[in-house]
């Protein structure tokens, strides 16, 4: 073989051409193909909402829209949090990296106390996957399947956040997977802003 | 660049890690391959019991009857059974051999290697991918083994029917939630797959392997795996809805006002066409998903035994990806005959014949490929030039398809079925004839019998020919598909003769699949033993020794110094110049 280097202007190998490593670029595409899943539902829901006559708005301002603000806070405050481990584990700071890291899981474990009590108060009311006491049963369908879908990415991502801490803790962990967990987590946090609209604002009772 | 013996990797030693659980992307492919090979074999053999019922409507068959008594009471397949056959016949081949054999098989063995790396990015993901779809296939069979069987929905499982149980027909019990299992399994494998082929492609090209300087089948798996990163959450969302509708008691897909096995259906609110668009935002990806490798291949090897560089590389490459990119917004061509705006219906139609554009841009230049070059009629060439005599003929019965005036009578009668299977089944399925021809002793240090493969080209292309040229008559004629009878018709009577003859034609084509099976295995043993390059082609699969070591490229990265298909360069001593050969080592500048 030829030891002359290809020209400058070409890809000289390696494995960040595009400055993100594998693991980056593998969670952004993750990221991009989950958000489909979820676009899917969610257009699926609208499709039924638009396309049903009785279409319940069943949601009062206090308690409904309260607590799910709430829930959103704690949410919006968890990626905070992370914003803030990722920017500790850049500066090397690992201790402050996993004591933000650990906020974070409080906050979205806050976010899964107050939404399983959501779920259990409606279910109380006899909200079920197929009825509900207000109009078109696929209200509820869409209720607990987008929120629940949600809840379960939201578990994963408890999981996910406690082993990127306690590998940030020993030292086994990098900053970039810090820094791929944030991507994740934030993704959560951007699919809850989009359900919270649809699924609760919209459905504020007159 | 200087040898580097920390590059060297050994494979694993014991036989699990090397062979059944390997992260090796060589391995993986081949078990691909086996995984499709299996599904081909089972798939067409479903297609000839379907091909004696329609050819034969009223005789009886003893011995099917005592081997599956309750598919053939009396020894006459049942309709319901001819269903349930045509359901699995389907989906195992479109998910289990179209989707998985040309993309995650020969794209796992040959990805890496062209674009000179070593493994995929993520090696531990991709031996999960195998596995994933590996356990998908087993659910899917296991549905042939439960109270009612196999579901008998199709491959697109239109609710509401399969959104309602068993009371729904035989088989839409337990048979269609394992269907949907499986197929929710199966999209997640081809995600992570796909995933993993994207970044692959993205981050671990060698030096010199520019994008630009890409083999077109390299194009090709990189456009159909970002297809598939797109297309299949889609199926996995209206999957779970669908699920949800059969297991928890939602109605996504169930209107109001349905009576079904004479009972009423109380469950109301939702669409069962918001099954269909889900579905084929998904279905009209998926199939380039199946056709866009083998274009790659196609082009690889019509350039490879021409002797000529592939003409208009770059438009290839512009093609390749316009044909992905419109395949997400020409879904609602398939649903034409369901109730749509005939507005709506324009735009789609308009939307669906712009992929000629492309497809013919990719059509003429492969004939000018072929233009003027020092044509080697080779197994692999014959069965690549099928794959443009397909891809032609199919696609121009698409540009009918997709008009809704013709479509509205053409919908679902035998000449889809015979669009289909030439543009999405037969082209694809050739592709992958003319990879394994090309590619085998590259992959087992073997070459299979060139005389061999000739004969299985020239039985098939005629054969399937037979098959599906009289095929489209049957559908002008007004014959519907999915029915496993259809003399009670009288005004389809008189094609009884047309349907028999298809059957003919069709065990045909089947049995000379079984020379291509024995020239595999015979020449997997016995075959003619190759040297590193015995095509005198110019990519890096062709650097390395056949078969390639565990590690690929042993001590050294190759570096890459000019494109993928300089064959006939003038003044080169030899009509091919490698990928790897420096500018001045051959002639002066």
């Amino acid at each position: 073989m030829i030891a002359t280097p290809p020209a400058a202007h070409l890809w000289n190998g390696g494995s960040s051409p595009y400055g993100v490593g594998h693991k980056k670029l593998g969670m952004w595409l993750f990221l991009v193909s989950d958000s489909i899943t979820f676009g899917a539902l969610l257009i699926s829901c609208m499709y039924a909402r638009v396309s049903s006559p009785n279409w319940p708005t069943p949601f009062p301002a206090w308690p409904s829209i309260a607590f799910a603000s709430l829930m959103t806070l704690c949410l919006l405050t968890s990626s905070l949090t992370m914003v803030f481990a990722v920017d500790a584990s850049k500066r090397g700071d690992r201790r402050a990296a996993v004591r933000n890291i650990l906020w974070t899981v409080l906050g979205g474990a806050a976010f899964m106390v107050l939404h399983a009590n959501e779920w259990l108060r409606l279910i109380a009311e006899g909200v079920r996957p197929w009825s509900n006491p207000w109009g078109a049963p696929l209200f509820s369908a869409a209720f607990f399947t987008l929120t629940g879908l949600h809840m379960v990415h939201v578990f994963t991502g408890l999981i996910y956040l406690l082993i990127v801490a306690t590998g940030t803790r020993s030292g086994k962990r990098t900053h970039e997977d810090v820094e791929i967990c944030g991507l994740y987590w934030h993704f959560v946090d951007l699919v809850w802003m989009f359900i919270f609209p649809l699924i609760y604002l919209m459905s504020v009772s007159q | 660049m200087t040898p580097d013996t920390a590059l060297h990797v050994d494979a694993p030693k014991s036989f699990l890690r090397r062979w059944i659980f390997s992260t090796d992307h060589k391995v993986i492919g081949i078990q691909y391959i086996l995984l499709g090979l299996f599904s081909a074999i089972l798939g067409t053999s479903l297609s000839m019991l379907m091909r004696l019922r329609l050819a034969w409507p009223e005789t009886h068959f003893p011995l099917l009857e005592k081997l599956m008594p309750e598919g053939f009471p009396g020894g006459v397949m049942s309709p319901e059974f001819y269903l349930a056959v045509l359901t699995i016949h389907g989906t195992i081949m479109v998910f289990f051999l179209l989707t998985t054999v040309p993309l995650a098989g020969f794209g796992n063995y040959f990805l890496p290697i062209q674009i000179g790396a070593r493994d995929m990015a993520f090696p531990v993901l991709n031996m999960l991918s195998f596995w994933t779809t590996f356990v998908a296939l087993l659910v899917l069979l296991a549905s042939l083994f439960v109270e009612g069987g196999a579901p008998i929905s199709g491959w697109t499982v239109y609710p509401p029917l399969s959104a309602l149980g068993k009371i729904a027909g035989p088989g839409l019990g337990a048979g269609q939630t394992l269907w949907l299992c499986s197929i929710a399994t199966f999209c997640a494998g081809s995600m992570m797959g796909a995933l993993n082929f994207i970044v692959t492609t993205l981050n671990m090209r060698t030096a010199g392997m520019s994008l630009m300087r890409m083999p077109l089948t390299v194009w090709g798996w990189f456009t159909a795996a970002s297809v598939a990163l797109l297309a299949f959450p889609v199926l996995l969302g209206g999957g779970i809805l669908l699920l949800l509708d059969r297991l928890a008691g939602t109605s996504f897909f169930l209107a109001a006002g349905m009576v079904v096995s004479s009972k009423v259906i109380t469950r109301s609110g939702g669409s069962p066409i918001l099954w269909q668009h889900l579905f084929w935002f998904f279905g009209h990806p998926e199939v380039y998903i199946i056709i866009l490798p083998g274009m790659g291949v196609t082009s690889h090897i019509l350039s490879t035994f021409s002797r000529k560089p592939v003409f208009a590389y770059k438009a290839m490459v512009l093609a390749i990806f316009s044909i992905g990119f419109i395949g997400f917004i020409v879904w609602g061509h398939h649903m034409f005959a369901s109730g749509m705006s005939p507005v709506v219906g324009m735009v789609f139609s308009l939307l669906t014949l712009t992929v000629g554009v492309p497809s013919a841009i990719k059509v003429f230049n492969w004939l000018a490929t072929l233009w003027g070059g020092r044509i080697q009629c080779t197994a692999a060439m014959l069965y690549a030039l099928g794959f443009v005599s397909f891809f032609v003929s199919g696609g121009v019965t698409g540009l009918l398809l997709a008009q809704p005036a013709i479509d509205v009578y053409f919908h679902d009668t035998y000449f889809v079925v015979a669009h289909f299977h030439i543009i999405m089944g037969l082209a694809a399925v050739f592709s992958i004839f003319a990879a394994l021809q090309f590619w085998f002793p590259k992959m087992f240090g073997r070459h299979m019998s060139e005389t061999l493969g000739k004969l299985h080209f020239w039985i098939t292309i005629v054969a399937v020919y037979a098959i599906f040229i009289p095929m489209h008559f049957l559908g002008m004629a007004g014959a519907p598909r999915r029915y496993a009878q259809f003399t009670e018709f009288v005004y389809l009577r008189n094609l009884q003769g047309l349907a028999t003859h298809i059957s003919w034609a069709a065990f045909l084509a089947g049995a000379a699949q079984l020379i291509l099976l024995f020239n595999i295995f015979y020449s997997l043993w016995k075959g003619k033993k190759t040297i590193d390059n015995p095509w005198s082609a110019t990519t890096l699969e062709w650097v390395i020794s056949s078969p390639p070591p565990h590690d690929n490229f042993g001590d050294t990265d190759p570096v890459v110094h000019r494109g993928p298909y300089e064959y006939s360069v003038p003044g080169d001593p030899t009509d091919f110049t490698l990928q790897t050969t420096a500018p001045d080592s051959r002639r002066p500048q």
